[in-house]
This record gives C-alpha cells, sequence and structure tokens, in this order.
C-alpha cells in the first residue's frame, strides 16, 4: 500500500526529510503501525517518532493515533503546533 | 473573509482601511497585531523561524474564521500570517474583525488568535544563544482555547 508521507517542524528537521512516498507492509492499517514501522529505520527515527513526541494529519486533518490509513493517503508528521 | 499566509511584512493600517471599506454596517473594527519577542527561557532571541503545511494551515484558519464569524455575525475577517524567519519586534500575525457593535468584533477576533495558536498547522523555532528550539502548544494556549469551548454564557 503506497502513501505519501509529508513531514513538519522537529522532526522534519531532525531527521531531514519533508516528503517522501513510501510502500507499507500489508497488514499495516493504522497511525500507530506507521510510526512504529519508521522508527524501526534507526535510532534517530525511534527518538524523533516517539508517540509521545509526534502528532499527525490524515489527509489534512488533525489524527488519533488510533485512526486508519488507506491506499494514496496524505499523512503529515510533525511536533506539536505552536503558531501566532 | 480572507486569509494569507506570507514572508512578507504587512501594513496594518492598509489592512483595517480594506476591511472597514468592505462593509459600510460595521460600527466596530478590532485587531490584533502578535509581535516577535527579545527574550524566552533560554535568553535573548536572535531570530524565530516559522514554517507551515500549505493547504492545510489555509483550511484550518478558514474553519476557525468560519466558527467565528457565525457565532458572533462578524460582518469581515482578515489574517496574516508570516512564515520564514523574523527578528524581534517584527509582526508575525494579524487578526482583524468587523462587526455591527464592539462586543462582537472584539470576541470574535480573540476567538480566532486563541483558535489559531492551537489548531492551525504553523511551527515556530527560536534561534537564542544556547541554540535552537522548536516550540510546542503551550497549556496556557490550550486552556484559553478550551474556554471558548465551555463557555455557555452569553455567545
Amino acid at each position: 500500500m503506497k502513501i505519501e508521507l509529508l513531514y513538519f517542524g522537529r522532526p522534519g528537521e531532525r531527521l531531514n526529510i519533508s516528503r517522501e512516498t513510501v510502500d507499507v507492509p500489508e497488514g499495516l492499517s493504522t497511525l500507530a503501525g506507521l510510526l512504529a514501522w519508521l522508527r524501526a529505520r534507526g535510532e534517530n527515527w525511534e527518538r524523533e517518532l516517539a508517540d509521545n513526541r509526534v502528532r499527525c494529519a490524515i489527509n489534512q486533518e488533525f489524527s488519533g493515533l488510533t485512526a486508519t490509513i488507506n491506499e494514496h493517503d496524505e499523512i503529515a508528521i510533525f511536533s506539536p503546533i505552536s503558531g501566532g | 473573509m480572507s486569509v494569507s499566509i506570507q514572508e512578507h511584512d504587512f501594513d496594518l493600517a492598509a489592512e483595517q482601511v480594506a476591511l472597514r471599506s468592505s462593509s459600510s454596517k460595521a460600527g466596530a473594527l478590532v485587531s490584533f497585531v502578535g509581535l516577535v519577542r527579545d527574550f524566552s527561557n533560554d535568553g535573548k532571541i536572535d531570530n524565530i523561524f516559522l514554517e507551515h503545511y500549505p493547504g492545510m494551515t489555509e483550511k484550518a484558519l478558514e474553519k476557525i474564521i468560519h466558527q467565528a464569524a457565525n457565532r458572533w455575525n462578524l460582518l469581515g475577517v482578515r489574517v496574516i500570517h508570516r512564515i520564514g524567519e523574523l527578528h524581534p519586534n517584527d509582526q508575525i500575525v494579524l487578526v482583524a474583525t468587523t462587526a455591527l457593535h464592539r462586543g462582537e468584533a472584539f470576541a470574535g477576533c480573540e476567538f480566532i488568535i486563541d483558535y489559531l495558536k492551537t489548531a492551525a498547522p504553523f511551527w515556530k523555532k527560536e534561534q537564542t544563544g544556547q541554540g535552537a528550539k522548536w516550540l510546542e502548544t503551550r497549556d496556557s494556549d490550550m486552556q484559553r482555547m478550551e474556554h471558548w469551548q465551555n463557555c455557555t454564557t452569553g455567545k
């Protein structure tokens, strides 16, 4: 299943990535599962994408970690927001 | 009702003129301008860097404005948020509202900036002598936003 990933704020900077297309393994169906899969990429990923350090959006709507992901979703991973 | 996200500065006076010219029914115009402070817990701020999520940020702001406009019968709303590198004393954000009366214009303006801080995807990085630090949503900002949800008296 192919999905589009976007990174903003601290994880984007620390992992030096702004976007990528990934093909996630069969059976991976939630944001929590996606983050766990990405964390397996290495120590930096494990630290920066810890569940309590990041927030997510699916197709430009804020979403909790139990939310379901689908083929071709645009999924953003970022640190807690701080505008204004 | 219009939203701009831009790197360049804005002219407060010109924005106020444009907003009041757009409705002759308005009896009140309120504007809020957020500025870059020169201090933080980590000391003197050299600059800040603001990032946003193109597409989602505009959508989130339009939703917030729509809620405010309905709740307080706002006649006009203008929101400008700057991105990129900013320095102490620079303008960061403008929220301006017009309404028939001042109470609605004040409340609508305050609601929009309080919601913007907790529901619009912007990220702010502070650069001080101690290094760079990404800021996170403050508890006090969450409480201000929740106040509007729990506010059952009046509007």
